[in-house]
């Protein structure tokens, strides 16, 4: 351990940490100070992250492993940086920047401590994607779900008070199996960490085979109601409908951070090498991702404001991802991590473009009610009328226009309709599943028809709150859209232009990552290198 | 022992269930805690059920299993108490603002049926 890149590894974790906690001890007045401090470190972490999946893509692909105390492996505790972890870090840095811009014109101002949490949010999102270990994981997960209640609610109100006991007592619960799990795959394999893991998997006793395979279960359990597969996601849309835009707009990866966990793990640990467990759920993961799929175009299409629909195409993303990876093919894997990143920042995007849109309507609307309830100074904006538009930024103009080209732009986006990248993502998925044989099995063909009929479903329900919004409202006037606000939208949709016209090299990305996913000789081998054959402590630990 | 410790689980699970799925907060508080203890016990009970050994290792021999308990899942159960306390502790909070806002201990924040 010498040299400050050794450092790389952990960094995105000890950045927001130290960043948080300053900011804990700085007065709650002081907001400028907290924001500049923010900022910083939200965007030191794009860098690293983006210096990180460099990092993980030189060569052949590079897995570094760090040891935390240098102790190895099997004792102690490892943070595992590849090309799956750095894609991810890298998704959490665009959001974490886009959505702290969003916030500092007004969100930073509707409740106490929203920095801080902001912060130890990206460090909770950070450590769950870097760590390699199960328990590990589980610690970072409550870190990143105590920042999300404390995001969840902010702003306060009657609405977000009341979604959000439902999503505390719903995450407590899921914890609480988490744990269950873990400990039941530690009884039976006498290790935590993943790599390890996955490498005992294939030598086990086949009476005890049932026991981890009952434990990994409840495991996913807990990652599929992150996910919100159905019929585990049902607090999903009504607590993401209350969010507050830039909370919304980082609490929406949560969800990706279950796929991520399923993903991982369960490629890791029931991909090809293990034995009799190879495999093991992929069934589920499909029929659950299918009938995620129907049960999110149900919501899209009974929803009747903005924010719910976004909250019902999460569902709609989710669902999509979960069947794609329980088909379980490596070619598909690909595809499966370009939608997962074009969804992630369309979602988050909407999310954002949302709150701009309905700010101009009128008062009646009950998204607004929940909105203005949580600045609690409706006088703020005749103030700055009064100072021609001070404060953080410069009215933009032509807003509708520009708002309705990122809505548009959003719609093609999440219905995954062409020319975006959202086609793109569900073409990767659907052409290596119907060239994989000379016999399309059944399944293919009803996720085939999902994917169709989820985005037609995208379409109807975007058109009729497009054309409500934008078209219908005979009372709305037009939003104030400050620079700062509009700016993260713009840059989350260019982002995924930018996705859409550089396919080529990002899909060679995903498609080495899925094959790293699927082949992880290079993980294990990076995570265990320097242990010795199994150690004292390993083996039989019942 | 490893009778006692299961009941101790079951009942406690089951308590801790039924309460979950009660229509009060306050209930579904107690609920969450006593599956919480359940749960740790649970995690406990998987380094296996022994009395009188050694906590780590003793001196001049060489540590298996066989001769001390298994560290690993009593610091995960430390672990897990205290994040548990920390996030019920949130969780009483939302509790007091819920009941605040909306007046009634009623989970969906209004009373059924009326």
């Amino acid at each position: 351990m010498s040299g400050w890149m050794d450092h790389l590894t952990i960094a995105p974790i000890v950045v927001p940490l130290l960043a948080g906690a300053v900011m804990m001890l700085i007065d709650e007045r002081q907001r400028t100070l907290k924001a500049v401090i923010g900022m910083a470190s939200a965007l030191t972490l794009l860098g690293l992250a983006i210096l990180a999946l460099t990092v993980a893509d030189s060569g052949t692909g590079v897995v570094r492993v760090y040891r935390l105390g240098d102790w190895p492996a099997s004792f102690g505790i490892v943070l595992v940086l590849d090309r799956f972890a750095a894609l991810m870090l890298v998704l959490t840095g665009i959001l974490g920047v886009a959505a702290l811009t969003f916030s500092l014109p007004r969100w930073q101002k509707a409740g106490a401590h929203f920095h801080p949490l902001f912060q130890f949010q990206l460090m909770g999102l950070n450590g769950a994607f870097l760590t390699g270990d199960l328990f590990n994981l589980f610690v970072f997960f409550e870190i990143m779900l105590a920042a999300s209640y404390g995001l969840a609610l902010h702003g306060s109100g009657l609405a977000r008070v009341r979604a959000g006991l439902h999503y505390v007592a719903i995450n407590l619960s899921a914890s609480l199996l988490f744990l269950i799990g873990v400990s039941m795959i530690y009884g039976i394999s006498g290790t935590l960490n993943m790599a390890d893991l996955a490498g005992r998997v294939a030598s086990l006793a086949s009476e005890d085979r049932g026991l981890l395979e009952a434990g990994a279960a409840i495991l996913g359990l807990a990652f599929l109601i992150k996910a919100g597969m159905w019929p585990l996601g049902f607090w999903l849309p009504n607590t993401y409908s209350t969010l507050g835009s830039a909370s919304a707009a980082i609490v929406s990866i949560l969800s990706k951070v279950g796929i991520y966990a399923v993903l991982r793990l369960w490629l890791l640990v029931f991909g090809e090498g293990a034995g009799a467990s190879s495999g093991f759920g992929g069934t589920v993961l499909l029929i659950g991702g299918l009938l995620t799929i129907g049960f999110g175009c149900i919501a899209v299409l009974a929803t009747q404001n903005m924010a719910r629909l976004a909250g019902a195409t999460v569902l709609v993303s989710s669902g999509t991802l979960l069947a794609a990876i329980g088909a379980g093919q490596m070619a598909v894997t690909g595809g499966v991590l370009f939608y997962l990143t074009s969804s992630v920042m369309a979602v988050a995007g909407f999310f954002l473009l949302i709150e701009l849109v309905e700010r101009g309507r009128g008062v009646g609307a009950d998204v607004l009610a929940v909105t203005r309830e949580a600045f609690g100074e409706g006088d703020d904006e005749d103030a700055d009328d009064g100072a021609g538009g001070g404060g953080a930024g410069v009215p933009i103009p032509a807003t509708m226009a520009i708002l309705g080209i990122g809505f548009m732009s959003s719609a093609l986006l999440l219905a995954g309709l062409p020319p975006l990248s959202g086609f793109l993502a569900k073409f990767a998925i659907l052409s290596p599943l119907l060239a994989a044989g000379p016999v399309v099995p059944v399944t293919t063909w009803i996720l085939l028809a999902a994917l169709v009929l989820s985005g037609l479903a995208t379409v109807v329900a975007m058109t009729r709150v497009g054309i409500d919004a934008f078209w219908a409202s005979p009372a709305a006037e037009v939003p104030r859209v400050r620079v700062s606000e509009i700016a993260p939208v713009l840059l989350l949709l260019a982002l995924n232009l930018a996705l859409t016209i550089q396919a080529g090299p990002a899909m060679r990305y995903m498609e080495d990552t899925a094959r790293a996913l699927h082949a992880p000789q290079n993980y294990n081998g990076a995570v265990l290198s320097g242990i010795p054959t199994a150690g004292p402590t390993a083996g039989g630990a019942r | 022992m490893e009778l006692i410790l299961s009941l101790g689980i079951g009942v406690l699970t089951g308590s801790g269930v039924w309460l979950l799925l009660r229509p009060r907060t306050f209930q579904v508080i107690v609920g969450l805690s006593l599956l919480s203890y359940a749960v740790n016990l649970f995690i406990f009970s998987t380094g296996g059920l022994r009395t009188g050994a050694a906590p780590i290792l003793e001196g001049g021999r060489a540590g298996t299993l066989a001769m001390h308990a298994d560290p690993v899942p009593q610091a995960l159960v430390l672990t897990a108490i205290v994040i548990g306390f920390a996030t019920t502790a949130l969780f009483l909070v939302v509790l007091l603002a819920a009941r605040g806002l909306t007046g009634t201990d009623h989970v969906d924040g209004k009373e059924s049926g009326r």
